[in-house]
């Protein structure tokens, strides 16, 4: 699965790894992410991500 | 009039050139009791390089500086390590006076310069590790992306082993002494907690990443040279562990009570339960926001262990005074809390739970039922705030031991 970098502050998203702080589990693709998550480093929107 | 601003030597070949805020007392919402500078420097190299400037209104300040070593129309280059107001603000204007060949800034820098100042010259973006000829020696760029903005970056300057690393490693104090030995430890350690607190916490494992990636550089570094407050020669170990240690945010046996009272019932409660902390061996500290600014909080719960807040209930809202904090505590993201609420009211009593809530958002595990009183509390009600105060420091020794 593809890990998406945020454009804002550089935090990667992977997949692999999810986002356990904010309730997302391990193995959700970028896609699933659902529509407010935010990136957990600086709070950008998911539209601020692009595939690494 | 005769010039009275002259540069400070730093190094072979970097000046300070910056400017000295004596009266700034509030910083976007974070006091600063003690002033502040704004650092600039010029390197003297081959292609003379301006790293920095300063806000806008101290313009004349950090030209009178440059002008007393060298005259500005020489500057070759200006390089912008962080885009916020108070390094950039005059950087249009001294862009006009000085007229350099290039300005630099982070990929993210250059977008967010031309976000402020519409119709600035061109800036040329630097790539993380990228490094930039001064004729006769380098500068090399780290990018510090929220380190605490996302267009942050750290310059090297290896001819010096000198790192400017902007806000990193700064702090808010305006002095005439130019370098961090000349003034007493204390202060030093105080006015940096203070400034990480308020500026750099909710960053702190970016800042990790990026101490391990410093070090990773292999740089050897004899002088950091931040963007405010004074420039580190001596005990830059001392400075890193610090940094190192606030970034952990290893919890220490304190508990911070930070409460907004009406007509002392709320405060009467935040007594009880400093009390009964303090009793069991934790180390405490009451504050009410009638009183304390919102930045010395911050100060306070960055080493500790325990949150607990109070507020009275107002029109059915806790107290403006204590939203106010809370909001920004929320913001600066302090971890590995423990916490609980309390608080008295005169008819509906919303702010305890309201309180509750905030401290979930804030992912402070909650250890104990909240304390809420209509009106004066009694010694029933105070003997159960004490049972707050003593079963939050029972949790905290369990998790931090002792």
């Amino acid at each position: 699965m593809k890990k998406y970098v945020c454009g804002i502050c550089g935090y990667v998203y992977d997949p692999a790894q999810g986002d356990p702080d904010n309730n997302v589990p391990k193995g959700t693709p970028f896609a699933e992410l659902p529509a407010d998550w935010t990136c957990p480093v600086c709070g950008a929107g998911k539209e601020e991500f692009t595939p690494e | 009039m005769e010039n009275i601003y002259n540069a400070i030597k730093v190094s072979e070949h970097v000046y300070w050139v910056g400017a000295i805020d004596w009266t700034v007392r509030d910083f976007h919402g974070y006091t600063t009791p003690h002033g502040s500078t704004y650092n600039a420097y010029l390197v003297m190299a081959e292609n003379i390089t301006l790293i920095d400037t300063v806000k806008a209104p101290f313009l004349d300040e950090m030209m009178a500086r440059i002008k007393s070593v060298v005259d500005p129309a020489k500057i070759k280059y200006i390089v912008s390590n962080h885009s916020e107001m108070d390094h950039s603000g005059c950087l249009p204007q001294a862009i006009n006076l000085i007229k350099p060949e290039k300005v630099f800034a982070s990929t993210v820098g250059a977008k967010t310069l031309k976000e402020h100042f519409h119709d600035i010259s061109a800036i040329i973006p630097v790539k993380d590790g990228e490094v930039l000829s001064l004729g006769n020696m380098e500068l090399r760029f780290m990018e510090t992306r929220m380190i605490h903005w996302p267009d942050s970056m750290f310059s090297y300057l290896p001819a010096d082993e000198l790192l400017f690393s902007q806000d990193a490693f700064g702090m808010h104090l305006a002095t005439l002494e130019r370098f961090a030995d000349e003034i007493p430890w204390a202060t030093l350690e105080y006015e940096e907690a203070t400034y990480y607190a308020n500026i750099v916490l909710p960053y702190s494992p970016i800042v990790l990443k990026a101490l391990q990636k410093l070090t990773a550089t292999g740089w050897p570094i004899k002088i950091i040279a931040p963007d405010h407050g004074p420039i580190w020669r001596q005990d830059l170990d001392k400075i890193l562990a610090l940094y190192q240690k606030w970034a952990t945010q290893m919890p220490e046996k304190k508990a911070v009570v930070v409460y907004a009272t009406m007509w002392h019932s709320t405060e009467k409660m935040a007594e009880a339960i400093g009390e009964a902390l303090a009793e069991a061996g934790i180390r405490v500290k009451l504050m009410s926001m009638n009183e304390f600014h919102r930045s010395e909080v911050v100060y306070e719960v960055l080493n500790a262990g325990a949150l607990i807040v109070g507020s009275s209930t107002l029109n059915n809202n806790i107290l403006p005074q204590m939203a106010d904090v809370m909001t920004y505590l929320k913001g600066l993201k302090p971890a590995n809390l423990i916490g609980a609420a309390f608080g008295s009211y005169g008819w509906s009593g919303e702010a305890v739970g309201d309180l509750q809530e905030i401290l979930k958002a804030m992912k402070i595990e909650i250890v104990t039922e909240p304390v809420k009183v209509k009106n004066v509390p009694d010694e029933a009600v105070l003997l159960q705030c004490r049972e707050m105060g003593k079963k939050v420091a029972a949790e905290l020794k369990k998790r931090i031991g002792g």
